[in-house]
C-alpha cells in the first residue's frame, strides 16, 4: 500500500484551514429534536465531535443514529437546535452546502452512481474542489484540462490507496457488495473532507473484509487527521476502532463517553439487553 | 433493379429522415427525464418558442409589437433590418438558457420531493403559458425560416436511381430531400457532441450522477438546482435545433407544439432513460408509418402515417413496457 503517495495532496492541507487544534470541538450538536409529524426520530440531542478523533454513533434499531447522520449533512433539517461546524452556526443547510464545507459522507444501503466506473464515481467526490465553471469544461482545452489531470492524479492515489486499483474501469453495479463499499469511501475521500461520517461501513461484510475496512478506517484518521463520525453494529469493532461512543436509544442519548466507560453504563447495557422501561 | 424495389427503398428512406425529425424532439424530452424524473410536456412548445424566437432576430421584429401597438397607438413592427443568421441563433441559445433559468426560479424550485405526476402536470401548465407567451410576443402567423440550409429534392441522386432501374422502365430516379439529409447530419453531430460532453466533461460526469442518485450527487456536493438550469438549457438548445429543422421544413406555425405528441410513441418504443433509444425510436416509427403508408394505406383509404405510431407503441406497452433500450422495471416486494 502506498501511503505516503497518498499523503500528498490527496489529504492535503486544503481543507484544514479553519484554524482548530486537535483535540478542540470540530462538529457540536447541540439540544437537538427531529420529528416526522408526530413521530420522534431525536429528543433534545447534544453531543461533540473534536478535531482527529474517530467518533462512533451507537444504539439499538430505530434509535435515530442515521437520522442524526443525516441531521448533520443536511439532508433533514431540525426543528430545534443547532449544529456548528467550524465554527460556524446554521439551522437549515442544504446537502451539497454542507459537502462544500467539507462534510462527506457514505451510507448505509450503498449510494454509488451503478451506471458508472469506479474511477468515474470516485472523481464525482472532487466536485466541491473543482473551480473551473461550466464554459471552461465545455470548451475542455486549456486550464479545464490541466485540473480535470491533477483531479485524476488525486483521484489514482485514492484508488490506490483502497487497493482497488484491478476495478478501476468497471461499472461499479457489477462489483460484489464489499469492494461498491469501498468505492463508496473512496469517493468521500475524495472530497478531501474535514469530517467523514459513515454509516455503517461495515454491513454485511465477512470477517476479512471488516479487517480491511477497519485498517483503511485508522489508516485515515491516524495518517492524514481526518476525523470520522460511524455507525456501526459491531460491537467489537466500534470499541477497538472508536475514541469516543455515542449512545442513542429511543432518539435520545443514555451515554457518552470512552468505550470503557460506555461498556459499564447501565443504561447502555438495559438498552441492549431490552429491560423493561418503568 | 425492379421499379417496386426502388420504390420501397425511397420510402424506407424517407422514413428514416422523418424519424431523425421525431428523434430530435425525442432527445429533448430523454434529458430531462433522465436527471430529473419529469417528463416535460413542454418540450415541443420549447422547440416552437426558439423558432419563433429565432425567425424573430433574424428579421428584426419588435416583440410584444402587437399588443404595444393595440394598446399606444403606434405603429412599430421592425426595428431594423434583422442580424445575421449565426448571430441569431446565438441570441436565442441566450434566450434558452435564461428561460431555463427562469423556469428553475419559478416553477421547479417551488415543486422539489413533489410527485412525478405534480412536476408532470407544472410543464402542462408551462406548455399552455409559453404556446401563449410566444402567440402574445412574436404574433400568431406562420413564418418562414430559413438559416441558409440546401433544400429541395437532390437532382444528383434523382440521376444516380434512375440509372439503377431497368432499361424503358420510365423510372424517373429517386426524391430525397436535401433539408431532410442535413437535419440527419445535423442529428448525428448533435448526439456525437452530447455524449463526448456527458463522458468527458466535469459538467457531464455530474450530469451523469445526477441520473443515477439524486441522494448520492447531493451528499458529493452536486447542487440539483444547478444541474436542473443546466439541464433545461441543454434541452433548450436541442429545442432550438429540432425547432430550426421543422421550422425550416415545414415554416414555423403553432401546430409545431404538436409534434411533442409524435414523440411519445418515440419514446415509449424507446425507453424513456435512453439517448440510442430515442434516435433508434424515431428510426423505427419514421420508417414504420411510411412503409405502413405506402403498402397497406390504400387497402384502408390512407391516413395510416396519423395513427400507426400510436398502434405500434401501444404494441410495445403491452408486450415490452419498458421499451426497447429503458431501464428494466425490478418491483421490489
Amino acid at each position: 500500500m502506498n501511503v505516503h503517495a497518498a499523503r500528498q495532496g490527496v489529504f492535503g492541507a486544503a481543507r484544514s484551514e479553519d484554524g482548530i487544534a486537535r483535540g478542540e470541538p470540530l462538529l457540536v450538536v447541540d439540544n437537538i429534536s427531529l420529528a416526522f409529524g408526530g413521530v420522534k426520530a431525536i429528543t433534545d440531542v447534544s453531543f461533540d465531535i473534536v478535531k482527529g478523533e474517530i467518533r462512533a454513533i451507537i444504539g439499538p434499531n430505530g434509535a435515530g443514529k442515521t437520522s442524526m447522520l443525516n441531521v448533520i449533512n443536511g439532508f433533514y433539517h431540525p426543528q430545534q437546535g443547532t449544529i456548528t461546524f467550524r465554527g460556524r452556526s446554521r439551522r437549515r443547510m442544504q446537502p451539497h452546502e454542507a459537502a462544500m464545507q467539507g462534510i462527506a459522507r457514505t451510507f448505509q444501503n450503498i449510494a454509488l452512481f451503478k451506471g458508472m466506473t469506479t474511477l468515474d464515481n470516485i472523481m464525482t467526490g472532487r466536485i466541491t474542489l473543482m473551480k473551473r465553471n461550466m464554459l471552461w469544461q465545455a470548451l475542455w482545452h486549456g486550464p479545464a484540462e490541466a485540473e480535470e489531470i491533477a483531479h485524476r492524479e488525486a483521484v489514482e492515489r485514492i484508488i490506490d490507496f483502497l487497493e482497488i486499483e484491478h476495478i478501476r474501469k468497471v461499472p461499479v453495479g457489477r462489483l460484489p457488495y464489499g469492494l461498491q463499499k469501498r468505492v463508496e469511501l473512496g469517493r468521500a475521500l475524495a472530497a478531501e473532507p474535514a469530517l467523514l461520517l459513515l454509516d455503517e461501513p461495515m454491513a454485511g461484510m465477512n470477517l476479512e473484509e471488516k479487517e480491511d475496512m477497519s485498517r483503511f478506517i485508522l489508516d485515515v484518521n491516524r495518517d492524514y487527521g481526518t476525523t470520522i463520525a460511524l455507525i456501526e453494529h459491531d460491537m467489537g469493532v466500534v470499541m477497538d476502532l472508536s475514541d469516543r461512543v455515542v449512545v442513542l436509544d429511543y432518539g435520545r442519548k443514555i451515554g457518552d463517553g470512552t468505550p470503557d466507560e460506555v461498556r459499564n453504563n447501565q443504561a447502555v447495557i438495559d438498552a441492549y439487553l431490552g429491560v423493561a422501561h418503568d | 433493379m425492379s421499379v417496386a424495389l426502388l420504390n420501397l427503398i425511397e420510402t424506407t428512406l424517407n422514413g428514416l429522415m422523418a424519424g431523425v425529425m421525431y428523434s430530435l424532439v425525442a432527445l429533448g424530452f430523454v434529458l430531462i427525464f433522465k436527471a430529473s424524473g419529469i417528463f416535460n410536456f413542454a418540450q415541443g412548445v420549447l422547440a416552437l418558442f426558439a423558432a419563433l424566437t429565432l425567425v424573430a432576430f433574424q428579421t428584426g421584429q419588435v416583440p410584444f409589437a402587437h399588443l404595444v401597438n393595440a394598446i399606444f397607438g403606434t405603429e412599430l413592427h421592425k426595428w431594423g433590418p434583422g442580424l445575421p443568421t449565426f448571430l441569431a441563433i446565438l441570441l436565442t441559445m441566450l434566450v434558452m438558457v435564461a428561460l431555463a433559468f427562469l423556469i428553475e426560479r419559478l416553477v421547479l424550485k417551488h415543486l422539489i420531493n413533489q410527485e412525478p405526476i405534480i412536476l408532470f402536470m407544472a410543464t402542462i401548465g408551462l406548455a399552455y403559458f409559453l404556446e401563449g407567451f410566444g402567440d402574445l410576443m412574436w404574433g400568431s402567423d406562420v413564418k418562414a425560416l430559413d438559416v441558409g440550409l440546401p433544400s429541395g429534392g437532390s437532382f444528383w441522386w434523382e440521376d444516380v436511381t434512375r440509372e439503377w432501374a431497368a432499361e424503358g422502365s420510365g423510372y424517373y430516379g429517386m426524391y430525397v430531400d436535401l433539408l431532410d439529409v442535413s437535419a440527419a447530419i445535423v442529428a448525428v453531430a448533435l448526439v456525437v457532441v452530447l455524449s463526448l460532453f456527458s463522458q468527458y466533461t466535469a459538467t457531464g460526469r455530474a450530469l451523469r450522477a445526477v441520473a443515477d442518485d439524486h441522494q448520492a450527487a447531493l451528499s458529493v456536493g452536486i447542487s440539483l438546482r444547478t444541474i436542473w438550469v443546466i439541464v433545461w438549457s441543454i434541452a433548450g438548445f436541442v429545442a432550438l435545433v429540432a425547432g430550426i429543422m421543422w421550422g425550416a421544413k415545414s415554416g414555423v406555425q403553432f401546430s409545431l407544439s404538436l409534434i411533442a405528441l409524435k414523440a411519445l410513441p418515440v419514446l415509449i418504443l424507446g425507453g424513456f432513460t435512453s439517448i440510442p433509444g430515442a434516435i433508434v425510436g424515431g428510426l423505427i416509427i419514421g420508417v414504420g408509418e411510411k412503409l405502413a403508408e405506402a403498402y397497406f394505406g390504400p387497402m384502408v383509404g390512407g391516413a395510416i402515417e396519423n395513427w400507426f405510431a400510436y398502434m405500434l407503441a401501444l404494441a410495445f406497452l403491452l408486450f415490452r413496457p419498458q421499451g426497447l433500450f429503458g431501464e428494466r422495471i425490478i418491483e421490489r416486494i
